[in-house]
């Protein structure tokens, strides 16, 4: 199993999917939802906020582990701000296999570069 | 302000050692229990199709800060551990934030109906530092979510880097429009931290990276513990001639005679040489408040200055 690919997963971060996802998490900043102020505060546009960052790397990793698979930790590096217009395309790959316990390497990369970058520990894949 | 650099960065460490003793602090409950509306929308709004959650009545893992978020309530924030010391670092200059690390620790799936409650604790100060944003400091705190009274579900460690935003200089002409300036500095790997703040409108000197004893001009060693160890500070800019010159003769290339050449003496505890610039000559004195000013000189050099404060 280590060195095993994940298949890629490529998320179209349009307006409705920056918002919707900043509400869902309950994330009012205004940088998540106001095209406006975001530029006025020197961003290009919204962007997705990290409670979105952590569910998407969650998504993807379980997307290719199934049900069964039980999430223990994630750790995040954050990088470049993921913009909406933009996408965010997600690379994986399995670094440890420690019995039940594996641990997946994740890349997401947006066209400025790695977004988030990190560790997905599970179990029971 | 008058108040040194060397006191502000005492005092955010005292501050956060402050906020570190504290230890955890229990924020209010979540408003809402883990509830089936919230998964379903979070789930459709992140495209994620795993049915194991609405199926068994649990919640994706990392929805644990979702439900202590505040979201738009209106009533009184609580404070927690972590904005005293934000406050302060807001305080000293360090004015933007962008975070840098996000971990987190399922100890098990949370089911529709518990109610979480967080606690905060603030686990440190790094700093300052430079970074590609500009000088700041890195904080990180620790929150676990608890079910119940005393049973973690969760925790994250989040770490955001506070930093000096880069203050804008104007030129004081086009740049285009200078000729090269005769008089060029020698910068090189131990200088060249000084000239890109001037280009940058900071005041940087250099302090030992073991025991932070600041130094000026540059040099290789501390003198102080003898690490090569270094990094530097921003100064405030401001300072008190401690003594000058005024430069009459021989004549040199690229500047008008007289001019004032100054010891300026900083608060953070060094000094360093300058002009002395926008006050007429007789009226320069020993013990002068000044604030630095940074004068172009060509396309290339920008060179600090000293003005009388409050000019």
């Amino acid at each position: 199993m280590i060195g095993a690919a994940l298949p890629e997963l490529s998320i179209d971060l349009t307006p409705t999917l920056v918002i919707s996802t900043a509400l869902a998490t309950m994330d009012h900043t205004p940088v998540h939802h106001d095209t406006a102020l975001a530029r006025a505060q020197g961003s290009k546009d919204i962007f997705l906020n990290i409670l979105t960052t952590m569910g998407l790397v969650e998504r993807y990793v379980t997307d290719w582990a199934g049900p069964r698979a039980v999430i223990r930790g994630i750790d995040v590096r954050l990088g470049v701000p993921a913009y909406a217009g933009d996408r965010l395309t997600f690379s994986g790959t399995v670094v440890s296999d420690a019995g039940d316990l594996l641990k997946v390497e994740v890349r997401g990369r947006v066209s400025l570069g790695d977004h988030a970058t990190g560790t997905v520990t599970l179990e029971g894949r | 302000m008058t108040g040194s650099a060397k006191n502000a960065d005492e005092e955010l460490r005292e501050l956060a050692a402050k906020q570190v003793a504290l230890g955890e602090v229990r924020g209010a409950p979540a408003a809402d229990p883990v509830n089936v509306p919230m998964i379903r929308h979070w789930l459709a709004a992140m495209g994620d199709e795993n049915p194991v959650y609405l199926e068994q009545g649990l919640a994706p893992p990392t929805m644990a800060q979702v439900w202590t978020m505040p979201g738009l309530s209106r009533g009184p924030k609580e404070r927690s551990p972590v904005d005293d010391m934000m406050t302060a670092l807001n305080g000293h200059g360090y004015t933007g934030v962008v975070a840098t690390n996000c971990e987190q620790t399922y100890h098990r799936y949370v089911r529709v109906g518990e109610l979480l409650t967080p606690a905060t604790r603030f686990s440190g100060l790094a700093g300052p530092k430079r970074t590609a944003l500009g000088v700041g400091y890195f904080a990180t705190w620790h929150i676990t979510w608890y079910s119940g009274d005393d049973e973690p579900v969760a925790e994250m460690m989040f770490r955001v880097l506070k930093f000096r935003p880069p203050q804008k200089t104007e030129p004081q002409e086009q740049a285009a429009e200078l000729p090269p300036y005769p008089l060029q500095p020698a910068v090189n790997q131990d200088t060249a931290f000084f000239w890109d703040g001037a280009g940058q409108g900071e005041l940087r000197i250099q302090s030992c990276a073991d025991c932070g004893e600041l130094r000026h001009p540059p040099g290789p060693l501390c003198p102080r513990c003898r690490s090569a160890e270094r990094t530097h500070r921003v100064a405030s800019g401001t300072g008190t001639l401690f003594s000058y010159v005024v430069h009459h003769h021989p004549p040199v290339p690229g500047r008008e005679t007289p001019f004032v050449v100054g010891v300026v003496e900083l608060p953070e505890g060094v000094r360093i040489v300058g002009n002395v610039v926008d006050c007429p000559i007789e009226e320069v004195r020993i013990g002068m408040p000044l604030r630095v000013t940074y004068r172009r000189m060509d396309d290339r050099l920008v060179l600090p200055m000293w003005a009388p404060e409050g000019r």
